[in-house]
């Protein structure tokens, strides 16, 4: 490799925080994923759209390596992660939430933000108690503010409210300082005034980080998000800028005429 | 918040204050280290002592299933065979392997083998779940078994190994009932306070989230097959040290010590006494002698299975938790507790027998 050709590999990790090559994920004959080509800069914020089945979360799941793709190859930052396991893809400072909220029942709710941070940090397997001065409870602590938990930081995730469980899904996609993050429905089930709390947290997070949201929300959606993707039947239908996708007869058609939005 | 954060349960806590220790825990403290002093030989060694040993090795199966919802039935295959380390590497009077080596060379070498059998126990079942984790451990269990029944070079087959005894330091022989109660104490003491500690470590709170949610700590960067792993060697650890003070207690180990009814025994007691928290295996094993060593007095000898198995229907119908579920329900109607508080909701079980959303129980 030449200087040269490192130095554009360099600035082509700067450029693109995901890059999707040819992505399929088929399900016995089932195709979710057909063929996807897919590039999101460093920073930029999508939102992903599309009705039930269009392989929304699919997409998230070869992302991530939850369910890798069948063909096809992933770049996180520029590097190729297709054939890394999901906790080495989250090392390299991807995070992601999950539509129905995945979390840890039996353990506090400090207590899983610690986790969040410590699972991209070194000291994973220690066997003494975290000090009062621990760096991952400092950032615990400020996460638990930032998503509105302090009140009840200190009980079992299994007795939250489902807003609570929602924020708390955003917090353990935040911890560590992520560098891309794929949130999924964040705002699904949340009343009204956690929306415009959650659209607050998306809209205040550090400019440097990217995400891509899948939102049936539109108006959270398009408040967030830099730029629309719009799926259908596991192909990428449409992709522009809010105002083009909103304003795009083929899209009113297919997505918003349905009801939805 | 302040007042929580000082309560000294989660992770902020660092150490354990003195001012956490609870009337009941000092009461409990004083009553173990003064038992022989009030009982006989036969309470002290065959009671006390055996009850610890049994407590401990339920102990390492706690870890497993109540922290990490990994339900091992090889946890005394890896008491036996360190047992059987022992009878081999040092003394035994049967005249068949018996290396000499010395005790100080002997007891690490056989608990550091046990703990890396309990390890690659681990390797081996940690990709599975629930149901299959309990049959591919148990088929590890039978397998063991026969090999050290049909091994004849290296584990004397059928017989086994007698005349393995604790070495004689200070002054002090070991396997007297007092000296070996003490150092079983120690021993299930030292275990029990360090799987209460490491409960809330990072370790101890990255097994428990894995056993509520796999999928989802590997998305917070967790190797989850590595952390169970470690589980198993901590587990190893505990089972084999236990082991040790087996073949002490018994002077002899051979293949029944780490027959599959043995094995299951375990299960019964760690299920019967709860998995919610250290102090629930060491419950189920006294019950367990208990019942081993009276049930002759109210019932015929050849009944004792049927006993055991009643109680053990009876405990996990009525109390999920097993009897540090009932005490845990009874403990709000007493006055003098000053940590009372009502039990929040039952815990369900699944099939594989452990707690679906387990409460990490903080007294």
């Amino acid at each position: 490799m030449t200087a040269t050709d490192a130095l554009s590999r360099l600035q082509g990790a700067g450029r693109h925080a995901l890059e999707l090559e040819a992505v399929s994920r088929y399900f016995g004959a089932l195709v979710a994923l057909a063929d996807i080509n897919f590039t999101l800069g460093a920073g930029e914020r999508r939102a992903v759209l599309g009705s039930n089945g269009a392989g929304k979360t699919t997409l998230f799941n070869a992302i991530s390596g939850d369910f890798p793709p069948t063909t096809g190859r992933v770049r996180l930052f520029g590097e190729d992660v297709t054939d890394l396991p999901v906790h080495e893809r989250i090392r390299r400072g991807l995070r992601r939430t999950y539509q129905i909220s995945l979390l840890f029942g039996g353990l506090r709710v400090i207590d899983s933000i610690y986790l969040a941070c410590r699972g991209v940090s070194r000291r994973r397997f220690s066997l003494r108690r975290a000090r009062r001065d621990d760096e991952a409870i400092h950032a615990a602590e400020t996460l638990v503010g930032a998503v509105n938990l302090e009140a009840v930081q200190g009980d079992l995730v299994s007795t939250l409210s489902h807003g609570q469980q929602r924020q708390l899904e955003i917090a353990l996609a935040l911890a560590g300082a992520p560098r891309l993050a794929l949130l999924d429905e964040p705002a699904a089930g949340l009343s009204p005034s956690e929306r415009s709390d959650l659209v607050e947290i998306l809209r205040s997070l550090p400019r440097h980080m990217s995400f891509i949201i899948i939102e049936h929300d539109m108006d959270v959606a398009l408040r967030v998000a830099d730029n629309v993707t719009m799926m259908h039947n596991g192909r990428i239908f449409k992709e522009g800028t809010p105002t083009e996708i909103e304003g795009d007869s083929e899209v009113q058609e297919l997505y918003l005429g349905h009801g939805r939005g | 918040m302040e007042a929580r954060r000082r309560r000294g349960h989660g992770i902020f806590s660092g150490g354990i204050a003195w001012s956490d220790l609870h009337p009941g825990t000092v009461a409990a403290v004083v009553f173990l280290l003064a038992w022989p002093s009030f009982t006989s030989d036969f309470f002290t060694f065959q009671i006390g002592a055996y009850s610890l040993i049994l407590g401990t090795i339920a102990l390492s199966l706690m870890l497993l299933a109540g922290y990490g919802g990994m339900v091992s039935l090889a946890q005394l295959t890896v008491a036996g065979i360190t047992a059987y380390l022992v009878a081999i590497l040092g003394d035994n009077s049967v005249g068949v392997m018996g290396l000499g080596w010395p005790w100080w060379l002997t007891v690490p070498a056989a608990i550091l083998a046990g703990a890396v059998l309990g390890a690659l126990i681990g390797a081996i079942s940690v990709r599975t779940e629930g149901i299959y984790t309990i049959m591919i451990t148990l088929a590890i269990a039978v397998v063991s078994f026969f090999f050290v029944r049909q091994n004849y070079v290296l584990f004397n087959g059928w017989t086994g190994f007698a005349g393995v005894e604790p070495p004689t330091l200070f002054g002090i022989y070991w396997r007297d009932p007092v000296p070996f109660y003490y150092l079983s104490l120690l021993v299930a003491g030292g275990f029990f306070c360090a799987v209460a500690y490491v409960s809330r470590s990072t370790f101890g709170l990255g097994l428990q989230a894995i056993r509520d949610n796999p999928r989802r700590m590997r998305a917070l960067g967790f190797d989850v097959a590595l952390h169970r792993i470690f589980a198993f060697f901590l587990a190893g650890l505990i089972a084999a040290t236990a082991g040790v003070l087996l073949v002490w207690f018994n002077g002899r180990v051979s293949p029944g010590t780490m027959g599959v009814e043995a094995s299951i025994d375990i299960l019964v007691i760690a299920v019967v006494g709860g998995l919610r928290h250290p102090i629930g295996p060491f419950l189920g094993a006294v019950g367990f002698v208990l019942l081993e060593n009276f049930a002759i007095d109210l019932i015929d000898r050849e009944r004792f299975n049927t006993v055991i198995g009643l109680v053990f229907l009876l405990v996990v119908l009525f109390s999920p938790d097993g009897l540090l579920g009932l005490w845990n329900r009874i403990r709000p109607r007493l006055r003098f507790d000053r940590n009372a508080r009502p039990v929040a909701g039952r815990a369900t079980m699944d099939a594989a027998g452990q707690p679906a959303s387990a409460r990490q129980s903080t007294s």
